[in-house]
Parts: structure tokens; C-alpha cells; sequence
């Protein structure tokens, strides 16, 4: 797994940035299953990203790393 | 010889001895008389000890509710075309010349019709679409005209903003007869810092798009960023700027350092210096709508936004924004009821 706003593993490098209040105004912008840049799309309630190789997630349908 | 000190005998005597008291003037000018603060006097304000803040806070909702009224206007916004932008605006995630996450991606009409509906439902009487742009470009205009309809035939008759770049005079005709009411375009920062944060354009050429919206009859939106690096000075050298132009609505904006933008490691703007501007900018802009934007979440947290709306402020954008999330769009609106705030409703605008 990797991590959804910074795309490196959980125990590499620091992750500060990527927790709290600053993680919680990020929507996932790397794919948690192989670290590519995902493409996202943030609307008014919600956001969703697509990931070339494992597809699309979204906050209506994942728990979001943020929640 | 400030305003305040012209008043009477008495106080003249006393200002000859010490210059008048800021929030003594701001209340003579800004409160009674509803003419804005000149840099010197704003850039006092910007300077005034922790102390002062709840004097200076209480003041400025004071004048917001003289001169605008106790009611919020709600705005929702999104983000038709992100990313990918070739300018090099140096605060945004969206620019295509920094290594930044955010990747290209554009909103298609389905889902810009559900965006303006969720919108719609909060309360909400303004809905900005906004695209990451130098200027539209054909299909960006088509996709926008095509936008609208859609929301339209949706049923939906919330106001419609658009934030699309510096523009021509064509392409501001062209909005005017697609029925958008008001046209966003932030000046960003002070004239003398905008040389810093932005290569590839001017602030000039951001003032010729505004001059052209203003004159073709739609509300003018212009705000910036705080806490980009600008000195207090030209904190208050912008808000003086702003109060210039005269706009319907000024959109404050706290910096989100963004990964990967030549911003990313500077300090947030700290909540009370947030607040001072706040203040600031009502008491130079006491009529404008002033509307808090991006970054109040990180820089001012739950108590904070409050007392913002104490503090000057007297609109909001709601949900999320284009590329960070904001908090839910009903902890705002609970917010507002327990501050005893009116919406803003759209049958007020229309
Ligand atoms: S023009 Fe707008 S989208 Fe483009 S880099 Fe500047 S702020 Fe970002
Ligand atoms: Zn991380
Ligand atoms: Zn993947």
C-alpha cells in the first residue's frame, strides 16, 4: 500500500504533510495500490480519481484515507 | 488631519497633541460615514496588537452589518478543466510547469449539471464554474455555454459566475449573452508583489480583463491570497488596490502551501494575522462582499472561521473547492444559523 497524497510506502520518508489538518483538505492524488498519479476530480460534495492501471474510486465509495 | 480629528473643537485640540486613534477614525469614516480606510490607516489596522483584535473584530462586524447587512451569500464552486495550465502563478497545484500531483482532468457536462444541483441544494445562490487557463480557448467557451443550458434544462436557476482567465472583449460579450451574472478573476496579491508570485503574465493585463467585465455589466469578483510572502505593507497596498477597482466581491484566500509549487514549505498565514486582514480589508472595502475562500480550514480551523463572520466577513464558499476539500458544506450552514445568519436567498439576487 501506498501512501494516497504523498505515493510513497507508509514507513518510507516522512508523511506529516499527508496527516491532519493539511491530509484532510487533500483529496487521494496517488493510487494506494501502485503509486501512480491518479487523475482526480473534486466537485462540490465529493471527489473521484482514476487510476490508469486499477481504475476508479471515489468518496461515495471508499473510505477516504482523510475520513 | 485625519477625518475623526475634523469633528469637532475639542477633538481637534487632542489629535494636534497625538495622532487619532485608528479605530476612532475607522468608526467616525468607515462606520458612519461608509468610506473606506487609505493604506496608512489600513496598514495601522494590519499593525494593531492582539490586544486590540477583539475591538477591532467587533468594529468591523459592525460595519458589515451597517453596510452589507446580516446576510451571507453562499457560493459553490467547481472546477470544469483542471490542472495542466501553462501559467506559473507560483501558489497553485494547477500550473503545468511544477512538479506538482495534480494531474489534467476535465468535468463533463453530466457532471456539471450534478455539481450545480448539489450546489443548489445547500441554499446556495451562486455557482462558479472555474477552469485552469490562461484565457478560454473555443472549446472551453462551447463547453461552458453548453454547461449552462444544461443546468438550465436541469431546472436549476441558481446565478451562474464563471472564472475562466484573463479574457477578450469578444469572449466577455460572449459570457454576458450566455447569462453569467458575475465574472471571477483575482488580482492575487499587491501590485508590487505580483512580480514575485507570477512571470508569465501581468497584473496589468489581470486589470484589463476586469476593466472589460466591469464595463459589459457583470458583478467584477476579485480577491487574492494572503500569506504568499508579501510584506504587511503590501498587505495593505493590496487591499487599498482592491477597494480602487470597486469589485462586487472580494474572495479572501489563506495560502495552502501545494506540493510541489515553489510555495510548498512557507508557514500558513496565523490565525489572528488571518483576522486582522479580515478586518483590514472590511474597513478599506466597508459595501464590498467580502467572501471567505480556500485555506481558512488549515489557517483558522472551526473557531477561527467563526469569528471571521464576526469579523468582517459576510459570504462563503461552501463544500469543496477546485483541487483541496473543504469542511462539509452543512457544518457552514449550521454555522451560520447558531450566528443567526440569513442566507443570502436567490430570489433576493434575481
Ligand atoms: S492562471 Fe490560474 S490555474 Fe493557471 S497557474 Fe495561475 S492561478 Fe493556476
Ligand atoms: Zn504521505
Ligand atoms: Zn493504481
Amino acid at each position: 500500500m501506498y501512501c494516497v497524497h504523498c505515493g510513497r510506502p507508509p514507513g518510507e520518508g516522512e508523511h506529516t504533510r499527508c496527516q491532519g489538518a493539511r491530509g484532510a483538505i487533500d483529496p487521494p492524488r496517488f493510487c494506494p495500490e501502485c503509486a501512480r498519479r491518479m487523475v482526480v476530480q473534486v466537485t462540490p460534495s465529493g471527489w473521484s480519481a482514476r487510476c490508469s492501471r486499477h481504475g476508479d474510486r471515489s468518496s461515495f465509495n471508499t473510505a477516504s484515507a482523510t475520513d | 488631519m485625519t477625518a475623526a480629528a475634523e469633528r469637532t473643537g475639542a477633538d481637534r485640540t487632542e489629535a494636534d497633541r497625538t495622532p487619532a486613534d485608528v479605530l476612532a477614525v475607522a468608526r467616525e469614516q468607515v462606520l458612519e460615514r461608509g468610506a473606506g480606510l487609505d493604506e496608512p490607516r489600513v496598514l495601522e489596522i494590519l499593525r494593531l496588537p492582539d490586544e486590540r483584535m477583539p475591538e477591532l473584530l467587533e468594529l468591523a462586524h459592525e460595519v458589515r452589518m451597517r453596510w452589507c447587512g446580516p446576510e451571507v451569500e453562499v457560493e459553490g464552486i467547481v472546477s470544469l478543466k483542471t490542472g495542466g495550465c501553462p501559467e506559473d502563478c507560483h501558489f497553485c497545484s494547477q500550473s503545468g510547469q511544477f512538479p506538482s500531483p495534480v494531474r489534467s482532468a476535465w468535468l463533463d457536462i453530466p457532471g456539471l449539471v450534478k455539481a450545480a444541483r448539489e450546489t443548489a441544494a445547500t441554499g446556495a445562490s451562486e455557482f462558479c464554474i472555474v477552469a485552469a487557463v490562461r484565457g478560454p480557448d473555443k472549446r472551453l467557451m462551447s463547453q461552458v455555454r453548453d454547461g449552462i443550458k444544461a443546468i438550465r434544462e436541469d431546472g436549476n436557476d441558481i446565478q451562474i459566475a464563471c472564472s475562466l482567465g484573463m479574457l477578450t472583449q469578444e469572449q466577455v460579450d460572449e459570457l454576458v449573452g450566455m447569462g453569467v451574472h458575475r465574472y471571477n478573476h483575482n488580482l492575487e496579491t499587491a501590485r508590487s508583489h505580483f512580480p514575485s508570485v507570477v512571470t508569465t503574465h501581468t497584473w496589468e493585463e489581470r486589470w484589463e480583463t476586469l476593466r472589460m467585465v466591469h464595463e459589459a455589466g457583470m458583478e467584477v469578483c476579485c480577491g487574492g491570497i494572503i500569506g504568499m510572502g508579501e510584506t504587511v505593507e503590501q498587505r495593505a497596498e493590496f487591499a487599498v488596490q482592491l477597494a480602487e477597482l470597486d469589485p462586487h466581491e472580494v474572495p479572501m484566500n489563506f495560502l495552502i502551501p501545494q506540493p510541489g509549487t515553489p510555495y510548498e514549505d512557507f508557514e500558513l498565514v496565523e490565525g489572528p494575522d488571518a483576522l486582522r486582514t479580515v478586518a483590514a480589508f472590511r474597513l478599506a472595502m466597508p459595501r464590498t462582499m467580502l467572501r471567505f475562500a480556500g485555506g481558512r480550514e488549515l489557517t483558522l480551523g472551526d473557531l477561527g472561521a467563526e469569528k471571521g463572520m464576526l469579523g468582517g466577513i459576510n459570504a462563503i464558499i461552501v463544500g469543496n473547492y477546485l483541487t483541496n476539500l473543504g469542511r462539509p458544506a452543512q457544518q457552514d450552514l449550521d454555522m451560520l444559523t447558531e450566528l443567526n445568519m440569513p442566507i443570502k436567498a436567490l430570489s433576493d439576487t434575481l
